[in-house]
């Protein structure tokens, strides 16, 4: 770690002049989760504000803090040293203020003009002036540089993701917008889409506008943004000029902990088992030559960047999308899987990233999640589908809830992940596939998580874990292998560091997943 | 990003709008419907009458209008039978057969049309009850005090007020003038009204409307009253045709379901945002055409019932696929 003293102290050389935003002590709590706590931040007029944290820093939240979607429980917003309270993202915007989501809102069946002017549709008597909306947007288009690329009565459905976003910068700008939130605006642009946008952002800064810019890569922080600001688990770490900052120091404001105090001790090698999982050669049209081996009692961590392959991987373990070449052997026996159902009967477990949509029916009890897999898979009469014996995995597990007929949408994300564990281990699953594990689930209920994962090893399970953040990957694996372009870039030891692994998963690039 | 488009690629042709307001396919289902049930009507000897398939359009085509706007706020109204019944039932007892109580009948009606409708937006709006279920119990209530009150023909029109199913200005039925005119409105209120626009924004994305400042239950419950009140005028046409109003009439004519056929028809989404009354305009009149086609050709009326069943599934797939290759 570097020397945390010097990154700790707020150093922050602001521009002078009074801040065009300034947050002050702000906090916000949910049900049994603290999701800012004394956060400031100040935004000045004309300058790129980097907003960065891992999932789950807070930074959302502190964005919907500032457009009006939450009420903070404390502190306060200043706008122009005014102080200013939001009920509705619609008083937000009137005062300037807009946010940009990673998913627009905008409706794809409507034009461009309606979208931009939804709600507030120039009127001309009784009716909607069409021309005036249409002619207002072709201005706001002209100004944007886009005027000749996107027509006003475009539908929003045909146009690319990168003229929907030029299209929301639109409806910003009609808004007479002084400070524009992005949350991870490349997230889906090509290089040259990136390039235009940054010109785009650049122009409207010479003219005042602040932005927040909310992303994960640095490359782009670096080229775009003036000053930062880092949150971690809600709270303030770190705020001053990008260029004070070295990339290491970045890094180590959102993840520095110490990562022995959260996660259970690692497996140990001499007591692993047999290999449960082997994949030799494994490919389909998603990735390629995959070797792979997993014992009973090991957890394998996979790492990687968004498109590497890691899900993919998954899901042709389980047999959604198959491998189509190679050869994958489960206790030594070579299987061939056409179908998930195959996987399950088999012994495999999936926990997928998407929970609420993939992993449970939302408004069915525990009891019938529980037993779901059991009863459309392996058959009803197998033992573990009993009602007992889903007592005895919900105290295995741990489960919080009122009662196993309790419907699942009502319980903690920490203990629905436990129920689609609770899912996996009546169908006797050998091998458990977790994917983001613990993604959207509170800290201190992913601690538990984690333990559970590291008991299910060392009662003999294997476990293939998926994570974007890098602590988990760390924290968790036994080993850990880093997936870059579809297929394996090389494998590393337990307790390798983020250094190490974002090198092999992202070579060139400098990216922080 | 700022690619230059030649100025010939801007203005947009015919073909360009209709594309752009779904409407190039639907049209050509229904080129495609008549031709081929009018060369099967001439081949077997029949004889075309285009009026005659116009003023069978009118009852359903009314109401469909209706039934298209609360379908593209991502409602629905199962309650718009009844309401035909009970607009013909009413009219024609307020009217009595009396000339001068005819404007208090269609007042009367349109009031209580109205109310329907306020009920039926409100339930679904307000109480968040699916909108199936919430105008199926409407409908029940509707059936069960029409029932208790009148068993048979009621009432009686005037022969003046049979002119609005029997009359003509200038060679065109006025009932179709009717029709015309309530598409026409209809067409017009959805793309110049402030609600118009805001109803496809509810239908689309409740959250985004709401974000946008509009207030989403008030439109809703709008499009609700404007339903209604096309059911109650296609009860007005069916009652000056049948001269009396009998508690049947919406039932028999099967105008729930057949109205949502027509609507989906004619490429609106059931799930909402997305659509149009031209659109319906034009499954009506696919429907009507069918009609008109099975009739002269003598076709077993349970086949009949078979083709235009094969005929909507296949026409709302084809959208749905177009839909699903469109570019994001």
């Amino acid at each position: 770690m570097t020397d945390q003293a010097s990154i700790h102290s707020p150093i922050d050389p602001a521009p002078a002049g009074e801040p065009l935003l300034a947050l002050r002590g702000i906090g916000k709590s949910f049900p049994g989760v603290r999701a800012l706590h004394d956060v400031d931040l100040d935004v000045h007029a004309g300058e790129v504000h980097a907003l960065m944290g891992e999932n789950g820093a807070g930074k959302s939240t502190l964005m919907k803090v500032v457009s009006g979607v939450y009420q903070p429980d404390a502190g306060y917003i200043l706008l122009d040293g005014e102080p200013v309270s939001f009920h509705h993202p619609r008083e937000a915007q009137e005062r300037g203020i807009n946010i940009i989501h990673q998913e627009f809102n905008l409706l794809p069946d409507r034009t461009v003009a309606q979208n931009i002017f939804l709600g507030r549709e120039p009127k001309k008597g009784w009716l909607v002036d069409a021309r005036a909306m249409d002619e207002e947007t072709q201005k706001l288009l002209d100004y944007l540089g886009a005027g000749r690329s996107i027509s006003p009565r475009t539908l929003v459905g045909r146009l690319s993701v990168a003229q929907q976003q030029t299209v929301e910068i639109a409806k910003a700008l009609s808004f007479q917008s002084r400070i524009v939130v992005m949350d991870e605006p490349t997230a889906s642009l090509a290089s040259a889409e990136v390039d235009a946008l940054f010109e785009r952002v650049r122009a409207l800064q010479e003219t005042g506008i602040a932005f927040v810019y909310i992303s994960h890569r640095l490359d782009e922080i670096r080229k775009i943004t003036q000053r930062l600001t880092v949150l971690k688990d809600g709270e303030l770490v770190g705020t001053g000029l990008t260029s004070d900052f070295s990339t290491a120091q970045i890094v180590s404001m959102m993840v520095g902990r110490e990562l022995s105090d959260y996660y259970p001790p690692y497996g140990d090698p001499a007591t692993f088992g047999e290999p449960v999982l082997t994949i030799d050669g494994g490919g389909n049209d998603e990735i390629r030559d995959i070797d792979l081996a997993i014992r009973a009692g090991e957890i394998v961590g996979i790492a990687g960047l968004e498109g590497s392959g890691r899900t993919e991987l998954a899901r042709a373990i389980f047999g959604v999308d198959p491998f189509t070449r190679g050869e994958m052997s489960l206790q030594g026996a070579v299987v061939r899987f056409g179908h998930p159902r195959q996987a399950i009967g088999a012994g495999i477990g999936f926990l997928s990233e998407d929970r609420k949509s993939e992993g449970l029916v939302l408004n069915a009890s525990i009891l019938d999640n529980t037993l779901l897999a059991v009863r459309s898979v392996v058959g009803r009469s197998r033992a573990g589908s009993s009602r007992s014996a889903v007592a005895n995995e919900a105290r295995r597990v741990d489960l919080r809830a009122s009662g196993l007929h309790q419907e699942t949408r009502f319980l903690s994300g920490g203990n629905q992940q436990k129920v689609v564990l609770m899912k996996w281990l009546s169908t006797g699953s050998r091998l458990f596939i977790f994917d983001e594990p613990t993604r959207g689930i509170d800290v201190g209920a992913k601690a538990g998580i984690h333990e559970l994962m590291r008991n299910l090893a060392n009662a003999g399970a294997a476990i293939l874990m998926i994570s974007s953040e890098l602590p988990e990957v760390i924290g968790m694996s036994d080993r850990i292998v880093v997936m870059r372009r579809r297929t394996f870039a090389g494998e590393l030891p337990a307790g390798s560091s983020e250094d190490a692994i974002m090198a092999m998963a992202a070579q060139t690039d400098e990216v922080v997943a | 990003m700022s690619v230059a488009v030649p100025a010939s690629l801007r203005t947009r042709s015919i073909r360009d709008r209709l594309e752009a307001a779904g409407l190039f396919q639907i049209y050509g289902v229904l080129l495609l419907v008549v031709i081929v049930t009018w060369g099967l009507i001439l081949a077997s000897g029949g004889n075309i009458n285009v009026t005659n398939t116009l003023v069978r359009s009118v009852a359903l085509g009314i109401v469909a209008v209706g039934q298209t706007y609360v379908i593209l706020g991502g409602s629905l109204d199962l309650s718009v039978a009844y309401q035909v019944s009970v607009t013909a039932v009413v009219a024609s007892i307020v009217m009595d057969g009396r000339v001068d109580r005819m404007w208090l009948a269609v007042i009367v009606v349109l009031a209580l049309g109205a109310l329907i409708g306020l009920v039926n937006g409100v339930i679904v709006t307000k109480f968040h009850i699916n909108a199936f279920i919430a105008t199926l119990g409407t409908s029940l209530i509707i059936k069960g005090a029409l029932n208790a009150t009148v068993n048979n023909y009621a009432g009686a029109v005037p022969r003046e007020f049979r002119k609005l199913g029997y009359g003509a200005i200038l060679g065109v039925p006025v009932s179709v003038l009717l029709l015309l005119a309530v598409v026409a409105i209809g067409w017009f209120i959805l793309r110049y009204t402030r609600f118009g626009h805001h109803l496809y924004a509810v239908g689309a994305s409740e959250e985004t409307a709401r974000l946008s400042g509009v207030r989403s239950d008030r439109v809703l419950i709008l499009a609700h009253v404007l339903c209604s009140v096309t059911a109650v005028l296609t009860g007005l046409f069916i009652v000056s045709r049948l001269s009396a109003g009998a508690p049947w009439v919406g039932t028999d004519g099967n105008y729930d379901l057949e109205s949502i056929a027509a609507v989906v028809l004619g490429g609106t989404a059931l799930m909402g945002g997305r659509g149009g009354v031209l659109g319906t305009f034009a499954g009506v009149l696919i429907l009507a055409l069918l009609d008109n086609a099975f009739n002269q050709l003598q076709v077993n009326p349970l086949l009949k019932d078979v083709v235009r069943g094969v005929i909507i599934i296949a026409a709302v797939a084809a959208y749905t696929i177009r839909q699903r290759g469109r570019v994001p």
